[in-house]
């Protein structure tokens, strides 16, 4: 790929990730560690694999996605808003009572939230039945998901990849945003998910590792996940919680808290460095 | 004799005959033998699937499926969707509003020997605290037909609320007409009221035989949509009768004897008196055994009638 084509994608995700700073700080509330892990992820689905209609969101061919880990919100609200399926301004007014963005996607109040999310484990099921519809309908949209790795802790998501590698659903592509924290601190000392590829290989899912933060791998690992045939894919991308915001990154205390005045200027000055020499390059 | 037929069944005969509809998906959790699904499973297998025993799973790739426009059938015993699947339930299916109807088999103290870790006394009570949730308490193998087909037609979430026990079929399928949240007076009177849902719509009938022979006359009321709830016909019947009853094989706490109060306190205070299980669990035993033990009967009913009956001013 053209590295302009890749400095297009890293634009786009900076200009979000200032987004997320922005909800979560005007918010004084939300989830922007891991928020900033996937960004990656959202950027590269929503600005080139998925066929979406920001004008006609509810558009019936469209590819779906459900973020599992719901928590993370922002990042979702500010990649729908950015690829236009609502007014920026409205990220401003994340989480307030005048305001349709809910703390946790709510499909019946955001454009383009396809599955209200937010009790983990409970996304990557209503991803299957999704699929599981599109298979029915003999249509070929695709659906994807993104978990967490803590959310690997609910019993519910081996359910799900039970019926989906049973039910054959390889128009089912789910991204595990591994960043190793959770709110209680590493995952590996609250309670360790792993090894979790074997896991996924064991439950009869085809597993793709990559780097998360890395565009050609995201590209790529999609790429396969569509050439599978008779079974989901899901993508364990390693990726860096707060990814982005240096006081961020890997700090778990970042999971659930907002910044202040000057952390949220602090981050938002070293995105618009980020922005800055991607403008010279 | 009096065709007994149990709402299960009705339910899985209703879904093989409106399973036309290709918008019909029905899933179950290895319970279709049970639940009853297999009847639809026979007819239209490639819009049946077995979830296997991962009851949240299942409530949640129910509301997978009603987000790309189909209707929805999840079915397993009471206990396991009211219960075990209670939050996927409120987080996936009903906050939502989503297309999903969930045919909750083996209610109540009737299931029988399986005993009380199978017998659901609590999942009126907790579905009717969701918002967004009809309840359907069918009393019935006709007015499980009628409300199979009234919940294909609403838009949004719906608890059917069914037995494992072959019962009476009281209605007429000839004459009989079913609106969604509108009770049904299925005998006039003017002493007292007695308010059933389910199975126990039977055993109030049995009561009003039982106090007519005391020159008692009572009015039967069946409440086959819990929630909403018919304000008005109990109101009404308040107004006209002075007393009421309830009947439910449920706890009293949360169920249709609450929904009942709740009408009564707010509009037109009356005296009310509840039959249904005092706040315990079952236990294994025959179906008619159980009903007898926890005060299920029409002897109990009219005993309630009488003491409702005293209570007016």
């Amino acid at each position: 790929m053209d590295k302009q084509k890749i400095n297009e994608f890293r634009r786009q995700a900076t200009v979000i990730r200032k987004h997320i700073i922005d909800e979560v700080y005007s918010a004084s509330s939300g989830h922007p560690g891991g928020s900033l892990s996937c960004t990656d992820i959202l950027t590269v689905l929503y600005f080139h694999e998925m066929r979406v209609d920001p004008k006609n969101p509810k558009w019936e061919d469209r590819d779906r996605f459900v973020l599992s880990k719901g928590h993370c919100a922002p990042a979702l609200y500010a990649t729908l808003a950015e690829r236009g399926f609502f007014p920026k301004e409205e990220l401003l007014k994340f989480r307030r009572a005048d305001s349709y963005l809910q703390g946790h996607p709510s499909l019946k109040d955001v454009p383009g939230v396809d599955m209200s999310t937010g009790s983990l484990g409970q996304g990557i099921s209503a991803a299957v039945g999704m699929a599981l519809a599109g298979k029915l309908d003999n249509k070929n949209y695709r659906v994807y998901a993104i978990l967490g790795d803590g959310e690997l802790q609910e019993g519910q998501v081996w359910e799900a990849c039970m019926a989906a590698a049973h039910y054959k659903l390889d128009n089912l592509t789910a991204f595990l945003d591994h960043n190793g924290l959770q709110i209680d601190g590493k995952i590996a000392e609250v309670m360790s998910p792993e090894p979790v590829e074997e896991k996924f290989k064991a439950f009869g899912w085809r597993v793709i590792n990559i780097n998360g933060h890395d565009y050609v791998q995201i590209i790529e690992a999609l790429e396969e996940a569509k050439k599978t045939k008779g079974m989901p894919t899901v993508i364990v991308a390693e990726t860096i919680k707060g990814k982005g915001v240096s006081f961020m990154e890997n700090v778990a205390g970042w999971h659930g808290s907002a910044p202040n005045k000057e952390q949220r200027d602090q981050a938002i000055a070293e995105l618009d460095e980020i922005l800055s020499k991607l403008e010279v390059e | 004799m009096t065709q007994k037929i149990a709402t299960r069944e009705a339910y899985g005969n209703a879904l093989a005959e409106f399973g036309s509809d290709p918008r019909i998906v029905v899933l179950d959790a290895d319970l279709s033998k049970s639940t009853k699904t297999d009847t639809f499973k026979k007819k239209y297998p490639e819009r049946f699937f077995n979830i296997g025993i991962a009851e949240g799973n299942m409530m949640a790739v129910a509301a997978g499926l009603a987000t790309c426009g189909k209707i929805v059938f999840a079915s397993t015993f009471a206990v396991f969707a009211a219960g075990r699947a209670c939050e996927q339930v409120r987080n996936s299916i009903c906050y939502p509003k989503l297309n999903v109807k969930i045919g909750a088999s083996h209610a109540g103290i009737s299931v029988g020997e399986d005993g009380a870790s199978h017998q659901s006394v609590e999942d009126i009570g907790i579905m009717r605290s969701i918002p967004n949730m009809v309840i359907i308490s069918p009393a019935d193998a006709v007015e499980t037909r009628h409300a199979v087909k009234a919940a294909i037609d609403h838009d949004g979430p719906v608890y059917l609320r069914l037995g494992r026990l072959a019962v009476p079929v009281i209605y007429d399928e000839n004459n009989f007409k079913f609106e969604l949240g509108k009770g049904i007076t299925v005998s006039d009177g003017s002493d007292v009221t007695i308010i059933a849902t389910g199975l126990m719509v039977k055993t109030a009938l049995e009561a009003k035989d039982m106090l007519a022979q005391e020159g008692i006359s009572a009015r039967i009321i069946d409440i086959h949509t819990i929630k909403p709830i018919d304000k008005d016909i109990i109101i009404k019947a308040a107004k006209e009768t002075g007393a009421i009853v309830t009947a439910e094989e449920h706890n009293i706490f949360g169920g249709l004897g609450s929904a009942v109060a709740e009408v009564l306190v707010e509009n037109y205070p009356a005296p009310l008196k509840m039959v249904g299980i005092q706040d315990k669990f079952g236990k294994s035993g025959k179906p008619d055994v159980l009903m007898e033990i926890y005060g299920l009967t029409s002897k109990n009913i009219v005993e309630k009638a009488k003491e409702a009956i005293k209570m007016k001013k």
